[in-house]
């Protein structure tokens, strides 16, 4: 029977794709599993060397540290850390949108903005665009190192040692839960002291041992590595979870459609059916 | 009542200890330091080897850390450690062997390895079985 043959096909490939985006649902679901539980895992050192590093603020150090300084801002640099894969919801255009309109607003104040990206995403958008990108690492997979991303942090801080740039800031998704990520941007250098902060009072300043300058470099190293790190992994949980959310809608969309369609191919079916009887009876009638 | 401080133990992996501590002890760059409630504030860098953590009288916690950081606060101590095992956790059979390994290393005159490598690898070992050991023998 030659009725509704096109909706059958069509049919059967959205049933397919429904396969498939039910299968990127589950593979999205466990290793968001893992991904969320690796990010808890790091989320305490991350968060503890950021209170020191808050404390360090307020001290009254006798040395400076460089990284402790504010200066005029002439050029800024951004770390942006986006996902490698695609079909995640708007994970990654959300997180590019809020970095674009911040660089709209720089620009119209005559600050330049130097980029480095983590994540294939992000370098696709912000290399189409006429940004100024410095750095770039991507294929960093589920599990990434440490070790993986400390030549574009290196990248970044000798450009601030040297001067090249005033101000560095992290932009990343910030995962709240399952449903809902967040874009944030986090000035990582100059530390400065927070408002909010509870004051510690008293002019005070630490002991450093050995010496202040090494202990400094090290610890604030460190911090912008780690918050960056973080920033990695939270993204990387945030993607699975966009992505299981994303895929969990495209199935039930799916889903919608094929019954909608095997409604209208029933009727079809049975309309034609009825013809046919109706002209078996016509014809026998006729006889 | 006596004093106490807020200790943190963290390292990269997970946090390890959180609670309030009569005394802390831990292996600092220029020596071991010894830290009371309400001690200035301090920022130090870590070598591998034993933190304790002294909660009362009775009950003191041993840890072995791979090397870090300290902060000091007057109500807060928090240290930073690149990986950090309670001293019951630690492997004696993994840290003989790379002992073991490092002393070789060592030993090899041929100039192919990487001396520095290799002596931070015999410190960390070395440091960890002390460490068990002394959980040891004040368990007993």
């Amino acid at each position: 029977m030659a009725v509704g043959k096109e909706i059958r096909t069509k049919i059967g490939s959205i049933k397919n794709t429904q396969k498939i985006t039910r299968a990127m649902e589950m593979v999205a679901a466990s290793k968001m599993r893992k991904t969320k539980d690796r990010m808890l895992a790091t989320r305490p050192y991350s968060k503890k060397i950021g209170q020191i590093i808050r404390h360090l603020a307020q001290a009254n150090p006798e040395y400076k540290h460089t990284f402790l300084i504010e200066r005029e801002v002439k050029r800024v640099g951004i770390i942006v850390i986006s996902s490698d894969r695609g079909l995640c919801g708007g994970l990654n255009s959300n997180l590019f949108r809020k970095t674009l309109s911040q660089i709209i607003q720089w620009e119209q104040t005559n600050i330049e903005v130097d980029i480095c990206t983590i994540g294939a995403k992000a370098f696709g958008f912000f290399g189409g665009l006429k940004a100024n990108l410095i750095g770039h690492v991507a294929k960093l997979g589920d599990t990434p190192h440490q070790h993986d991303i400390v030549g574009i942090i290196k990248l970044m801080l000798d450009a601030y040692l040297e001067g090249s740039i005033d101000e560095l800031y992290v932009v990343s998704n910030e995962f709240v839960n399952t449903m809902t990520q967040k874009p944030t941007f986090e000035k990582l250098l100059p530390v400065v002291a927070h408002e909010l902060e509870p004051r510690l009072n008293g002019h005070w300043d630490y002991i450093y041992e050995p010496d202040a300058k090494e202990v400094l470099d090290h610890l604030l190293t460190r911090y912008v590595e780690s918050i960056v790190y973080q920033g990695l992994v939270e993204n990387n949980a945030c993607e699975q979870a966009a992505r299981m959310v994303a895929m969990k809608s495209a199935s039930d969309n799916a889903g919608n459609i094929i019954s909608e369609l095997q409604l209208i191919y029933n009727k079809a079916r049975q309309a034609s059916i009825t013809q046919e009887i109706s002209e078996i009876v016509a014809g026998a009638a006729a006889v | 009542m006596t004093m106490t401080v807020h200790v943190d133990i963290v390292s990269a992996e997970k946090e390890i200890f959180s609670g309030l501590a009569e005394m802390i002890f831990a292996p600092a760059e220029l020596g071991e330091v010894g830290i009371s409630p309400r001690h200035a504030p301090l920022i130090s860098r870590l070598k591998p080897g034993e933190v304790r953590v002294k909660v009362s009288e009775t009950e003191v916690y041993p840890f072995y850390i791979s090397g870090g950081m300290l902060e000091i606060q007057p109500h807060l101590v928090t240290i930073l450690a690149d990986t950090a095992i309670r001293a019951k956790d630690i492997d004696e059979a993994a840290a003989i062997e790379a002992k073991t390994r490092a002393e070789e290393a060592l030993s090899d005159k041929s100039g192919k390895i990487d001396f520095t490598a290799a002596q931070a690898q015999l410190q960390e070992a070395v440091m960890q079985l002390r460490t068990l050991d002394r959980f040891r023998k004040r368990g007993s």
